[in-house]
């Protein structure tokens, strides 16, 4: 696939100064029929600005809770999350407002399935009312291109594959110029080929925005291949349990998955992780 | 020897018109089974009516006008029971009930759509509103009769409001559905592409819950020609419903079955139309549902 070397948005190569989180002993209790249940406890992550954050834990361990945390989709039980210095909840408010400045990509996808590609693409500067609804299918175009989905942008989402869609889904997300991106699983139901057609896409769209990725995936390949940090968590209540640092040169290429250094890292990971995996199997996890 | 080459010429490949699509397709249909398979049904059916009524006149089977009867009556210039295809009092008939359930149809829509749609967004108006739906929309069409009479004024206004009512529970339940079945990431995502309350509204509780309130405009028009026809029969000067009870009350049967049958084409022919209108609205379903192979 040929990405061409605009820079993607408006941003040259990013706001280096934007797109921090603190997530500072987070916990989250919730009420299951009367019983409570932790699924986040204590949980502290800094995240730098333009830095691709991993959240590797086994199935089921809260990490999505997390990211619905961040995102607001629902209130924390104690804690406090900041971006960039700015409180998005905390003592006294406990759920964070949703925003443009931090998009989720899902992981079912969630790109409305009665608007084609371009209008999906467009909505989020046409609603916000940045743009013109013209200009906005003009610069949907334009970044549909981009990423390789000029042929489909006037199809349906239902019209394409699943790797396409969840492409496009990302784009609707940096049209608007995040200071986060929030990624659940989104290559979760995908099989391996397409992955890491997905994981290229996804690394040329951050060569070119450096926009802040908060990842979460079950992948220990995925987690050390894309990130910068891979925080490990530990299963049921989430907490966490080990922070491994990538440094790994960027761009990075499929080569990379061969190399020495890329083996001892995801034999670490693996360390940790299988520990909670085994902890978490014997629970009784259910698959979230 | 001489070496012979051979040139091709290429043609850009060109989508078939329109009609070469259709003749295309006719002649796919009539190679099936299926064309076939309808034909003997409907023979069939047909035959076992015909044997009941006028081949071996059963018993109690022999007051029921046969096909041989009926399809003379029907197209005959002079009709011995009074209704045919050539009397214009069969095509006024046929008006009246159409006009009705285009008026009831039209309201039970109008209102009901809106009506279920805030009802499936709005918690607290579902709070409000919903016991009310739910304890009204028991009552048989029939029950609502004496109270139809009573506030409206004339024949049509009490028939068409009967009409309405029946569809308009159809239309709300399956409008609120509609938006329950409409999966949260789409909310979710809506949120976090910061759209406000009323936008939501526009771009994701509407065209998501189309095609359940396509499903409910379905089974509404059913229901209001089921009621229409109850209400003319009951109270009435014109319509098919009031054409049928009137044949029998003057003890001509022919024009009873006539009214069936019109009422079975006319039927189909609305709920053809709703769905070609939902098909139309809903490109986006239904060209999923062809590439699922459905």
């Amino acid at each position: 696939m040929t990405l061409s070397t605009f820079p993607l948005g408006a941003r040259p190569q990013g706001h280096p100064a934007l797109g921090s989180l603190s997530l500072r002993s987070v916990s989250k209790v919730y009420d299951a029929g009367g019983i409570a249940v932790p699924a986040v406890q204590n949980c502290s992550i800094e995240v730098a600005p333009g830095e691709v954050c991993m959240i590797v834990g086994p199935s089921g361990c809260g990490k999505t809770t997390l990211l619905n945390a961040i995102a607001g989709f629902h209130p924390i039980s104690s804690g406090e999350i900041l971006m960039d210095g700015a409180l998005l909840c905390g003592p006294g408010r406990p759920q964070a407002d949703t925003g443009a400045d931090r998009i989720v990509v899902f992981q079912n996808g969630a790109l409305f399935p009665w608007k084609t590609l371009i209008e999906n693409v467009a909505y989020g500067p046409m609603v916000q009312g940045t743009l013109p609804r013209r200009a906005a299918e003009d610069r949907a175009r334009e970044l549909l291109g981009e990423a390789g989905l000029a042929d489909v942008a006037h199809r349906y989402p239902g019209e394409v594959s699943s790797g396409m869609a969840r492409r496009a889904e990302i784009v609707r997300a940096l049209i608007n110029e995040p200071r986060v991106l929030l990624l659940d699983e989104p290559y979760r139901a995908m099989d391996a080929l397409t992955k890491s057609i997905m994981h290229e896409s996804l690394l040329a769209l951050y060569d070119r925005t450096r926009v802040t990725i908060f990842f979460i995936t079950h992948d220990i390949e995925e987690a050390i291949f894309l990130g910068d940090k891979v925080h490990v968590m530990t299963t049921r209540p989430c907490r966490l349990k080990q922070t491994i640092e990538v440094n790994l040169p960027r761009p990075r290429s499929y080569e990379l998955l061969t190399s020495e250094e890329f083996r001892l890292l995801s034999e670490e990971a693996r360390e940790a992780i299988s520990e909670e995996a085994i902890k978490a199997f014997q629970s009784g996890e259910r698959e979230a | 020897m001489t070496l012979q080459t051979t040139t091709t010429e290429y043609t850009a490949v060109q989508a078939p018109g329109r009609l070469r699509l259709f003749t295309w397709r006719l002649k796919r249909a009539l190679r099936s089974p299926r064309p076939w398979l309808m034909l003997s049904g409907v023979a069939l059916w047909l035959f076992t009516y015909w044997l009941l009524t006028e081949g071996l006149r059963l018993p109690r089977f022999d007051k029921i006008p046969g096909p041989v009867v009926v399809l003379s009556e029907i197209f005959s210039r002079t009709p011995f029971q009074g209704i045919s295809v050539f009397t214009e009092i069969y095509y006024d008939h046929i008006l009246a009930s159409c006009r009705r359930i285009f008026l009831a149809f039209a309201i039970a829509t109008g209102v009901g759509v809106p009506l279920g749609l805030l009802m499936g967004w709005s918690l607290r108006f579902r709070a409000y509103t919903f016991p009310i739906l739910e304890t009204l929309r028991p009552i048989p069409v029939l029950a609502w009769v004496p109270i139809a009479i009573l506030a409206f004024p004339g024949f049509e206004w009490p028939v068409i409001f009967l009409a309405t009512l029946a569809s308009l529970f159809v239309t709300t339940l399956n409008a609120m559905l509609g938006v329950q079945s409409i999966d949260d990431a789409y909310f979710r995502a809506a949120g976090c592409l910061g759209s406000s309350r009323w936008q939501v509204f526009r771009h994701v509780v509407v065209p998501g819950a189309l095609p359940y309130v396509f499903t409910g405009l379905q089974i509404s028009i059913g229901v209001a020609w089921f009621s229409l026809v109850a209400a003319e029969m009951v109270s009435g000067d014109l319509g098919l419903g009031y054409m049928i009870v009137d044949a029998y009350m003057n003890n001509v049967t022919v024009p009873m079955v006539i009214g069936m049958l019109t009422l079975g084409f006319v039927g189909w022919a609305t709920s053809a139309l709703v769905r070609a209108v939902g098909n139309a609205m809903m490109r986006w379903h239904m060209r999923a549902l062809a590439i699922q192979g459905r």
